[in-house]
């Protein structure tokens, strides 16, 4: 392998979570999630990393990685604003607080203020349709949301 | 020993948005300081389905529903009603006629539903099993180890005619006899619940308002078809339903009803949680298997069916969350009570999640056959805001729209589909006179074309071309000749992609272009949205009789668009208007308006 295993850490949580599923068939998916779980994101050196325990080629992590949405190659910012594009979202003008969002933090979509503090992120349905226009932070959900609000709920996270 | 008094608070993610963790902390602090925590018992229960209104609190026996409670009003609701008997009325829901006193019966939204598969969604804590056992929970288990064999289930199914949730609406018993009938000593058994519909949310609340009845019907599922093994495919984007089905889970094997030897038989069987990153195309039943065996989500041809071929090439049944919340209630009540319930063409109920300009948005479970004006209008209060009615979009990126002609229609998968939609997984959206269907019918072809795994062509360059196309007709640059364009692309890839992702992807132009075709024509010909959506073909103006000239609008325009001196008539300059529309949300005096 390239790049040596000694490049990124993983916690010991992390350590025996692989460990622990290592032995069973379809393991990818799970540890990966794991790995997003610790750092946020899936850096370079911990799937390097994750092929060298699972015995994997890192063609085939990559091509899992960037076929699910979830997984995320950079990094996000510390809170991530996730504003729901689907359906029910939509109709009651969804896209417009992304549109405020930007405005506000002066980022487009997909992207991190400079100070790594936010970062904006268009999403699918998460299921609180009733609450429309929802946005979520980190696990914390914001239902009826309008653009009024956004400078708040921005300062409720400095 | 029974309660004197039951205070359920919902636990769902809707209500534990607005704090109603905190109220439940509350609610159990103040029952400590008036000492009454022998009498009155406090439950976090799942969702009750009216998330609209929440967070929701109700109080048993008396069935007293408090809606849009505050952690601040928790103490109240216990010195008042649970110690001196007296209601607080100020947070009792108003039903619309009848004077504040809102038992559930009484509301409109609970009037006309009945629920078979949320049976235990907002009565339950879902974290206890003994709760779910107290309701006849694992019953319908026990009853399938000890007094039927495989063939007796799969007769009750046959009788129950239940068919599957998940949008096909294939027989369910038909499915499990050919897993079952398969000699095979290797097979598995697996949940459904990815939920990708954008709009829908019945899985969800199934699983975080009672897990427990997965589990055990999946068990059943086990027993009958001869498997030993089980998967819930569930979305990374539910942790709450992740945890409680982690919960259950563990509740369960500590009861014997998970794990080696079920209730003594010789029957074992346990279920592992693997979970979905992103991907809608993973609902679909083969690319869901591939995912669960760790790859990429393609999907593949079928035959053969996952239920002789499925995970691991092993024989495989598959069943949506509703599907399976609908077995043990079969097993317990017979077949044919079941099939007393719906229509010729489909039993049972159906969870709808009603969304978009409704009054009440919330989940409702309503016999089959139940028209769509009793839905929208009785259980959902009709148009929010006064606004008049367009049309309810059924089936989700799969369906179609239905008109105010057919409000009466009543609803199963026979009348959905010949009204040119589909019953999908039970999203229903409601758009009123705002709504730009064309618009509309973009955003479920972008969704479609993102979410296309690209592994055959007609759907990756058919989805594309039918985006483009309807991209053009919003900016006001489509042609006449667009119209049979989209038709064609649509009734090829509906013939020639790979799995439904593709072969129903056109189905929202298709119907539009069916009932809304005027509307079409009035973008292409017209360069006009009649709806006010599209920026590219509306303008904002002000009206010289209307404006007072007090400059808020002005104050707030982002671009200095809007011009004019105090107490003078404003006017809007063309060329700086981004369209942002802040200025007709501004103006209190009607005097925007968009062209
Ligand atoms: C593109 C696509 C997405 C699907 N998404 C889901 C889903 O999110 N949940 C689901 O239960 N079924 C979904 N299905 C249907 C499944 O393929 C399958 O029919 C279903 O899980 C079978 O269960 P049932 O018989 O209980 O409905 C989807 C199908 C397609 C083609
Ligand atoms: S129809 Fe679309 S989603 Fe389905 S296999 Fe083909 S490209 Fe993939
Ligand atoms: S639509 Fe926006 S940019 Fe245009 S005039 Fe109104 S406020 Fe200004
Ligand atoms: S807000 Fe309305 S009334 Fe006031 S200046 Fe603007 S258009 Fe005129
Ligand atoms: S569409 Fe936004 S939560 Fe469902
Ligand atoms: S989440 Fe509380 S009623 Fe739906």
């Amino acid at each position: 392998m390239a790049v040596a295993d000694g490049t990124i850490t993983f916690s010991p949580a992390l350590n025996s979570f692989i460990n622990e599923w290592k032995v069973k068939p379809g393991n990818l998916i799970m540890v990966l999630h794991k790995v997003q779980e610790e750092f946020g994101y899936i850096p370079r050196a911990a799937a390097d990393k994750v092929a060298g325990m699972l015995e994997v080629p890192l063609a085939k992590i990559y091509g899992v990685i960037t076929f699910y949405h979830f997984f995320k190659l950079e990094k996000p910012g510390k809170y991530n604003i996730q504003v729901c594009l689907g359906t029910a979202c939509y109709l009651k003008g969804g896209s417009n607080l992304v549109d405020e969002l930007q405005g506000l933090l002066g980022i487009s979509i997909n992207e991190v203020t400079k100070d790594g503090k936010f970062s904006i992120e268009g999403v699918r349905c998460v299921g609180c349709c009733g609450l429309a226009p929802v946005l979520v932070v980190g696990e914390e959900v914001h239902g009826k949301v309008t653009k009024d609000q956004l400078p708040g709920i921005i300062a409720s996270y400095t | 020993m029974p309660k004197r008094n039951y205070v359920l608070v919902c636990g769902g993610t809707g209500c534990e948005s607005s704090k109603a963790d905190q109220i439940f902390r509350n609610l159990k602090i103040a029952c400590t300081e008036q000492g009454i925590t022998d009498e009155v018992q406090v439950v976090k229960t799942g969702c009750f389905g009216f998330c609209e209104q929440g967070p929701i609190v109700k109080v048993l026996p008396d069935e007293t529903f408090y809606v849009k409670v505050t952690p601040e009003d928790a103490e109240e609701i216990i010195t008042e009603h649970l110690v001196k008997g007296r209601k607080v009325s100020r947070l009792e829901y108003d039903t619309k006629g009848s004077t504040k006193n809102a038992k559930v019966d009484d509301i409109q939204f609970y009037q006309k539903q009945f629920r078979i598969v949320l049976r235990n969604c907002g009565v339950i804590d879902p974290e206890n099993i003994d709760e779910y056992i107290a309701r006849d929970g694992y019953a319908a288990v026990e009853k399938v180890l000890f007094e039927m064999s495989p063939d007796d289930v799969i007769q009750e199914l046959k009788k129950a005619q239940l068919r599957g949730r998940g949008g096909a609406g294939f027989p369910t018993w038909l499915k499990w006899s050919f897993t079952k009938d398969v000699e095979e000593s290797e097979k598995y058994v697996v949940c459904n619940a990815d939920e990708g519909d954008p709009g829908a949310y019945m899985d969800r609340s199934t699983l975080e308002g009672d897990p427990h009845s997965i589990l055990e019907a999946m068990t059943i599922a086990g027993r009958t078809c001869g498997a030993s093994r089980g998967y819930i495919y569930i979305r990374a984007e539910y942790p709450l339903a992740i945890k409680r089905l982690k919960i259950a889970m563990q509740q369960a094997r500590e009861y014997g009803l998970l794990g080696d030897n079920i209730l003594g038989s010789d029957f074992s069987f346990d279920i592992e949680i693997r979970l979905g990153a992103g991907a809608f195309v993973c609902g679909e039943e083969t690319a869901l298997l591939a995912s669960i065996e760790g790859e990429r989500g393609m999907p593949r041809p079928r035959p053969p069916f996952p239920a002789v071929k499925g995970v691991w090439n092993k024989p495989t049944v598959i069943n949506n969350v509703e599907t399976w919340a609908n077995i043990p209630v079969i097993i317990l009540k017979g077949g044919d009570w079941f099939s007393k319930i719906g229509t010729e063409d489909s039993k049972g109920t159906k969870v709808f999640a009603l969304t978009g300009k409704i009054s009440n948005s919330g989940l409702v479970e309503v016999p089959m056959g139940t028209t769509l004006r009793e839905i929208i209008y009785d259980i959902g209060g009709g148009i929010a805001n006064g606004k008049k009615f367009k049309a309810v979009q059924t089936g989700g990126p799969s369906g179609g729209v239905i008109t105010a002609d057919y409000l009466d229609t009543p609803i199963d998968y026979g009348t959905l589909t010949s009204l040119g939609s589909m019953m999908g997984s039970g999203g229903m959206i409601i758009m009123d006179e705002d709504d730009c269907i064309v618009d509309v019918t973009k955003f479920y072809l972008g969704f479609s074309v993102e979410e296309s795994c690209g592994k055959c062509s007609p759907c990756r360059i058919g989805g594309r071309s039918l985006y483009n196309i309807l991209d053009r007709i919003t900016k006001g640059e489509g042609e006449m000749a667009d119209i049979g364009k989209m038709k064609d692309i649509g009734l090829a890839m509906k013939k020639a992609s790979l799995c439904g992702l593709g072969q129903t992807a056109p189905n929202p132009i298709l119907s539009t272009l069916n009932y809304f075709e005027d509307e079409y024509l009035a973008h292409i010909k017209d360069k006009r949205c009649p709806a006010g959506t599209c920026k590219e073909l509306i303008s904002f103006h002000i009206l010289a009789d209307k404006c007072i000239g007090c400059t808020a609008c002005a104050r707030k325009c982002p671009t200095g668009a809007i011009t004019g001196e105090r107490r003078q008539v404003h006017r809007i300059d063309p060329d700086l208007c981004i369209k942002c529309g802040v200025c007709l949300e501004t103006c209190k005096f009607d005097a925007v308006f968009v062209r």
